[in-house]
């Protein structure tokens, strides 16, 4: 064996057949290290926190003491911090890599932004201190709030929804509010392009709506003569996402404006897509009358593993009077907040009520406007431009191998359906697990329901044309492997990730869903 | 700009690849009338060095709670975080990841909320928990929504003494579905008479412990009283620590026990982003009407234990109009951070916290309510506490600024015109020194 000169072996010291050796003593695979649970490690006794010593007085709560252990351990901090460093390793992240997640939006998030959300004059605020002594954070909701109110062309935002669809909840119970008090109570029905997430209808119901699908064209738009049909006077108003989940402009959206408004009911906008349209297109100007901001998608807040969001909905006039407390008001220098419905009543507003506890995620509107005032007006124009350029890149230079979902440009992502995997025993799952064996993240699949087999692929504006070519390629070679009858490799896919693929039915059918200590019969076979 | 890789040229080859002109022409499915020119009227491009003195100005208007003795609670409290749990929650892996519907690259987000549900169970004497909610009052709200579904009725009672932000996301969620939403009226000091609501009719009861004024209940006769009817005990909390020191929901007899994680790992962020914790009884039937996000066991191809989303039948991206709920986020980053809180402190650390806070909250009320007209309106606490003032606690707490002591929340502020305006709540916690109970103590006896 020789040695290279920083006294290392230039070579291994052994070669082995690959694959020999894909069991290891430990469970880990190099990097990727097993981790048993904390349940399995920890030590029920002890504790990676140094706190006072109590001083043992007797306790106050009417004899409701606990009794009997809690049941989880402690772990000291290097245990900790090993722990989750060990399971974090086991996450794909954007800051990994291309995560092209169709209708996500997963776009680099500045850590800048992080750093503004931690100052301690908005991190450590209460939300229920002496308004005297938090006007810097009013200042900052009445910011943010003239921001999203400017971009979208719309007079009010209701800040306090806590992510996408309770900003969804918190537009439609506007609409049903407002009907309540037209006194239409027959205004039942709502229309939802049958493109639509899955949060839409279920909005609907919960606001005692009935849901009623439009199909959509062959052109992968709402059906304008099935939206005709349906529109009546037991209509409350549809709910329309523009650019919608086939990654495509509503050409007709003003139309459909004014055909609701005509027909007595209201226009409800997913604004999940608006990170496509920022500074080109203002959804006020098409005559919507609600519409949530996903802050966490268009505005870079972190997806933190699913949430916190933060979904602010914007309103027209017609609509703004029944938005929810509480609301900030500013008077002069000072600002206010109105937090109870007798108060707005006071105020002249008339809000459907309170969608949380406090004002919505407050951290995250740091984190957004900090994004927001980096960028500027015209960088954010410039990050649609960027979003859509790159989605149009890909679909560009995939189609010739991959199939198109529907014909023309798209906007900020790129559809395609399964047409191109035809007879080679390959399925969109197949293909997408497949991805994670070259180091990306899937895209979106199966959604929208309208086309099949669906891949949405959305690489938003933070990806490098470099980033972009390298993803097409590999994009390519997989359809030009499973054309060639690679059909084996999709089907084991993925190998090379921390784990193969899951049973999903096993975990539904007898759900686990908590650690519980193991019996004595467990104990004593071991 | 510092966040857009694209260059002049690289636009200039992508738009010739894509074999268009100008990105104009990427937008010509937009009709000219829908079309905003120029550029909108905001602030231009700023650099990093502009936008923190921009928000290093903002911060300065606000006094943060570690800058003063502070009591504030009322749905909130000020509690240590060690350091370690905001180095980790900043890991790209779990601040920049998705939600793990891909469970092969997933696998530590999924791990991690088994953990939490375990940990969450644990606490609340429950046998399951899901993946979280937004916050506390959003998880009461999905609990009454729930008990509705599993007891096919449409009526709740909501104690008087459930924090009355609780109760009105609670009424605003449940109103449009024709489920009634009654609200008892606040009861100051003791157990409103809830138990004698309860009729045929009632889905569930709705009680805070300890209660909005920090006051601590049995709920056992409660919970006897909700099942001898075929109602549901939906038991919420506001301050997770107190379940350290106090016997458990679940050992109380709740059916779902919902209520605010905020206290661990989170921090105060001027009311969220939160954690809602979510924990109900082990029945299929419990299970499968949970509303959120669940993390379960199962193994992959190799047969090595693995972690997924599961039962996601219940949910809006499959059930669509039939889900259990529309909600699509829980609050993953927050629920990592509670977890790992958790996770250090163990089951001897959070008992000892919990311990520390209920001394501390004892000491001070036991020296503000010695002050001359100050009378200690809960008998029974864990570290909030309610006072009688001589005066108007409003302006009790707005001259208490002055002195430089934030000093708790008026009831008023929680229930304007009801006739609480002589209330004061009080909330103790380890972070509180001696000097700030001195503080207080003097403060308060000044503008008495």
């Amino acid at each position: 064996m020789s040695m290279n000169n920083q006294g290392r072996p230039s070579r291994p010291v052994h070669t082995y057949d690959a694959g020999a050796y894909e069991d290891t003593f430990s469970g880990s695979r190099g990097l990727d290290q097993a981790e048993p649970l904390i349940f399995e490690r920890g030590h029920f006794d002890n504790t990676g926190v140094d706190l006072d010593e109590p001083k043992g007085t007797p306790t106050r709560l009417a004899g409701l003491d606990r009794e009997g252990e809690i049941g989880f351990p402690g772990l000291s901090e290097p245990e900790a911090m090993r722990h989750y460093v060990r399971l974090s390793r086991k996450n794909y992240a954007i800051d990994l890599g291309l995560y092209p997640l169709g209708s996500c939006t997963m776009k680099h998030n500045p850590r800048l932004n992080e750093k503004m959300a931690r100052l301690p004059g908005f991190g450590d605020i209460h939300p229920l201190q002496p308004q005297s002594t938090v006007q810097g954070a009013f200042e900052l909701i009445g910011e943010l709030a003239h921001w999203l109110m400017t971009l979208t062309g719309t007079p009010a935002v209701a800040m306090s929804p806590k992510a996408g669809a309770h900003g969804e909840l918190c537009g439609m119970m506007a609409i049903r509010a407002a009907l309540d008090a037209r006194g239409e109570k027959h205004r039942r029905r709502v229309l939802v392009p049958e493109s639509a997430h899955g949060t839409n209808p279920a909005t609907a119901v919960q606001c005692g709506f009935t849901v009623d699908e439009i199909p959509a064209n062959e052109g992968g738009r709402v059906d304008m003569e099935a939206f005709k049909a349906k529109l009546g006077d037991d209509v409350a108003g549809i709910m329309l996402t523009n650019p919608n989940t086939c990654g495509l402009f509503e050409r007709d959206i003003k139309e459909i404006a004014d055909l609701i408004h005509e027909a007595g009911g209201y226009f409800y906008c997913d604004g999940a897509n608006f990170n496509a349209i920022v500074g080109r297109v203002r959804p006020g100007d098409l005559g919507i009358d609600a519409m949530h901001i996903n802050l966490h998608k268009t505005f870079s807040t972190p997806h933190g593993g699913g949430g916190p969001g933060s979904g602010p909905t914007v309103f027209s006039e017609a609509l703004a009077p029944y938005a929810p407390v509480p609301y900030v008001k500013q008077n002069g220098d000072s600002w206010t907040m109105i937090e109870h419905e007798g108060e707005a009543r006071e105020d002249g507003t008339d809000p459907f009520g309170r969608m949380t506890a406090f004002h919505g995620n407050m951290g995250m509107f740091t984190r957004a406007l900090s994004y927001m005032m980096s960028h500027g007006s015209d960088g954010l124009k410039q990050a649609a431009e960027d979003a859509v350029l790159n989605a149009n890149y890909i679909q560009a230079r995939l189609s010739h191998v991959m199939t198109q979902a529907f014909e023309g440009t798209c906007m900020h992502e790129a559809l395609f359906d399964d047409r191109f995997l035809k007879d080679t025993g390959v399925s969109t799952l197949d293909f997408a697990k497949a991805m994670i064996d070259e180091g990306y993240h899937p895209m979106t699949m199966y959604f929208p329901l309208v086309v099949h087999g669906a891949m949405l692929i959305e690489p938003t504006e933070t990806e490098s044309r470099a980033s972009l070519d390298r993803f097409c390629d590999t994009l390519e070679g997989l359809a030009l492997a499973a054309k060639a009858g690679e059909k084996d490799r999709f089907m084991a896919a993925p190998v090379h990730a921390p784990a193969k693929r899951l049973d999903e039915t096993r975990a539904a059918r007898s759900p686990i869903l908590r650690w519980t200590p193991p019996t004595d019969e467990q104990v004593a076979a071991e | 700009m510092r966040y857009l890789p694209l260059t002049p040229d690289d636009r200039t080859i992508m738009l010739d690849k894509i074999g268009v002109s100008s990105v104009d022409a990427l937008f010509d499915d937009v009709p000219e009338s829908a079309r905003f020119d120029g550029v909108v009227d905001l602030p231009r491009r700023a650099t990093e060095l502009q936008v923190e003195r921009a928000f290093t100005r903002m911060a300065k208007k606000n006094t943060a709670a570690s800058e003063a003795p502070f009591f504030v609670g009322a749905g909130a409290y000020k509690h240590h975080v060690p350091a370690t749990v905001d180095h980790l929650i900043q890991r790209s892996e779990y601040l920049t990841s998705y939600t793990p519907y891909q469970p092969e690259i997933s696998q530590g987000t999924l791990q991690t909320l088994f953990e939490f549900q375990t940990q969450v169970a644990a606490l609340t004497g429950m046998e399951v928990a899901n993946a979280s909610m937004y916050d506390g009052s959003t998880a009461c709200a999905e609990a009454v929504l729930m008990a509705c579904r599993i007891t096919r009725r449409n009526k709740a009672v909501l104690s008087g003494n459930l924090h009355p932000h609780y109760a009105a996301a609670t009424h605003t969620l449940a109103k449009y579905m024709d489920i009634d939403t009654t609200s008892q009226g606040a009861k100051p000091g003791s157990l409103d008479d809830i138990a004698n609501s309860i009729t045929d009719e009632t889905a569930c009861v709705v009680v805070q412990n300890p209660d909005v004024f920090g006051k601590v209940h049995d709920l056992t006769p409660l919970a006897e009283a909700a099942h001898a009817k075929g109602a549901l005990l939906i038991a919420v909390f506001t301050e997770v620590v107190s379940l350290g020191l106090m016997k458990s929901p679940g050992a109380m007899g709740a059916d779902i026990v919902v209520g605010e994680g905020q206290s661990l790992g989170v921090g105060l962020q001027f009311g969220g982003p939160y954690v809602g914790l979510f924990a109900c009884r082990g029945d299929r039937n419990f299970i499968r009407n949970m509303p959120g996000r669940l993390a379960g066991e199962t193994v992959d191809a190799d047969g090595r234990r693995g972690f997924v989303l599961t039962l996601s039948t219940r949910e809006q991206h499959i059930r669509r109009d039939k889900a259990t709920s529309n909600i699509c986020t829980n609050s993953g980053l927050m629920a990592l951070a509670w977890t790992i809180h958790c996770t250090l402190l163990g089951q001897d650390g959070v008992s000892k916290l919990a311990r520390l806070n209920h001394e501390r909250a004892c000491e001070l009320a036991d020296r503000l309510s010695a002050l001359p007209g100050v009378e200690l309106v809960t008998d029974a606490f864990f570290n909030e506490f309610t006072l009688r003032l001589p005066k108007d606690a409003a302006g009790v707490v707005e001259a208490l600024v002055d002195k430089g002591v934030l000093g708790g929340v008026p009831a008023s502020r929680l229930y304007p015109g009801k006739g609480l305006d002589d209330l004061l709540l009080v909330a103790a916690t380890e972070t509180n020194t001696d000097e700030d109970l001195d503080a207080f103590e003097a403060a308060l006896k000044e503008v008495l």
